[in-house]
């Protein structure tokens, strides 16, 4: 390899079955105190996933899932992520919901989706304590980034009909990007409301926010509700939505529409062949939801 | 701060080639490890040019770790010109053990850039529907984070 940059580094592992970038801007990146920050974010990951996988046989989610183990006398974590399932529950008017129903009647415990976000978020803490230090992870698609000290972080959007291909770019200060979608899993996300495959009404939902753990309960949910998800964000005062559709138009809520013009600059883009200046979306015949309760903090 | 620069193409231009890589005894796949030229392998796709990758000036490539993947070991290759990438490869290292048909039948996503009619983004990070380990190799993020290293 030849030489890099001196002021940044990344760093790629492979935990709970993705892969996880992580790459610190500034003087020190490649410094041994960047090092051991990010080698403990990796063993927090590791750590989670012991508690949480659903192929580990022994995880701590699977003797939840049996009924070999009780709710109320689970970790402190199972429970904290068991509440905050139910509350996306509720948030998102069941579009995403960790209890699964089955053909059989029966309902199958997978807070995956949750944990996910959840568990980078928590780990990500420990960059912060870098001070002076920009950072950025990547896991598995899910974005989370801080960019006080440099150029704000620019984060692109994937082309879900074309691997390698992107739609848009966001310009990411402080906070999330997290996108739902069919293509790069190869299955279907079930839509929790029928028990069956999701519409397709949307090929992907990306969701912009301050929290990693919401902006993926948002991106999921919103891809299984389809357009009518433009009203219900829009209603959330610090998320933003973008919806890919599967002519390839973009829509998104107000503010999304505004960030993108403001990484693309007066004109937009014409090299995708997309339509790359989104419209606010209007869900066709959808009801204004009520408003929805404050987000609630995930404590770190 | 250095950024990795993508070109990515208008519809006209292709912007992804797919290629097959056939092992054969006869035609072995060089493993690249400097910027002279390589070849992307017999078969390329039909929607690329070349597939022949031209050292431009002021160039250099960078080449990631080899990776095992179930078909065989794995590298990823990108060319950095100017602070932009031109050429982005995932070049299958020849494994005398590979069974051919199953190689026959992996398309490896090639990135090729065009400059003309090119715009340019400047990225960090690729935000998409959940990559698998496996969906990783060779992706747009990976070629991100092989030049970061």
């Amino acid at each position: 390899m030849t030489a890099a940059d001196p002021g940044r580094r990344t760093w790629v592992e492979h935990v709970m079955g993705l892969p996880v970038s992580v790459t610190v801007r500034g003087p020190a990146a490649r410094g041994t105190r960047a090092n051991q920050l990010v080698q403990g974010l990796y063993a927090e990951l590791r750590r989670v996933d012991r508690v949480f996988s659903t192929y580990r046989a022994d995880s701590e989610v699977n003797l939840v899932r049996s009924g070999a183990l009780a709710r109320e006398l689970a970790s402190s974590e199972m429970r904290e992520v068991l509440a905050l399932c139910a509350q996306a529950r509720a948030l998102t008017g069941g579009c995403f919901d960790a209890e699964l129903p089955r053909p059989d009647g029966r309902r199958l415990l997978d807070p995956s989706g949750l944990v996910k976000g959840w568990a980078v978020e928590r780990a990500a803490g420990a960059l912060t304590s870098l001070a002076g230090h920009d950072w950025l992870v990547n896991a598995g698609g899910d974005v989370l980034g801080h960019a006080e000290h440099g150029p704000a972080w620019r984060v692109a959007v994937e082309d879900p009909r074309r691997r390698d291909g992107i739609v848009a770019v966001l310009p990411l200060r402080e906070g999330a990007v997290a996108t739902s979608g069919a293509a790069a899993r190869g299955q279907h996300l079930v839509d929790p409301r029928t028990g069956e495959a999701a519409s397709g009404q949307v090929l992907s939902a990306t969701v912009m926010g301050p929290s990693l753990t919401w902006a993926d309960v948002l991106a999921t949910a919103a891809y299984v509700e389809g357009a009518a998800a433009l009203v219900r964000l829009d209603a959330l005062p610090s998320y933003e939505l973008l919806l890919v559709l599967p002519d390839g138009e973009l829509q998104a809520t107000a503010r999304a529409a505004a960030r993108l013009r403001s990484a693309f600059g007066p004109e937009p883009s014409p090299g995708t062949g997309h339509d790359v200046g989104p419209r606010p979306g209007r869900a066709p015949g959808a009801v204004p939801p009520r408003p929805l309760p404050v987000q609630m903090p995930v404590s770190s | 701060m250095r950024r990795i620069l993508l070109a990515f193409l208008t519809t006209v231009a292709a912007v992804i080639g797919l290629f097959s890589y056939r092992t054969s005894t006869s035609h072995p796949l060089g493993v690249a490890t400097t910027s002279a030229a390589t070849s992307a392998g017999p078969g390329a796709g039909t929607s690329t040019s070349s597939s022949r990758v031209t050292p431009v000036t002021g160039s250099r490539t960078v080449t990631g770790r080899v990776r095992q993947t179930r078909w065989g070991p794995v590298q990823v290759q990108i060319t950095v010109s100017h602070g932009r990438i031109t050429q982005a490869h995932t070049l299958l290292v020849p494994n005398e053990n590979a069974n051919d048909a199953e190689i026959n039948n992996y398309a490896v996503p090639v990135l090729v850039s065009e400059t003309l009619q090119a715009q340019s983004a400047n990225i960090d990070s690729v935000s998409g529907a959940t990559f698998t380990s496996q969906g990783y190799i060779g992706s747009l993020q990976d070629a991100l984070d092989q030049a970061g290293l």
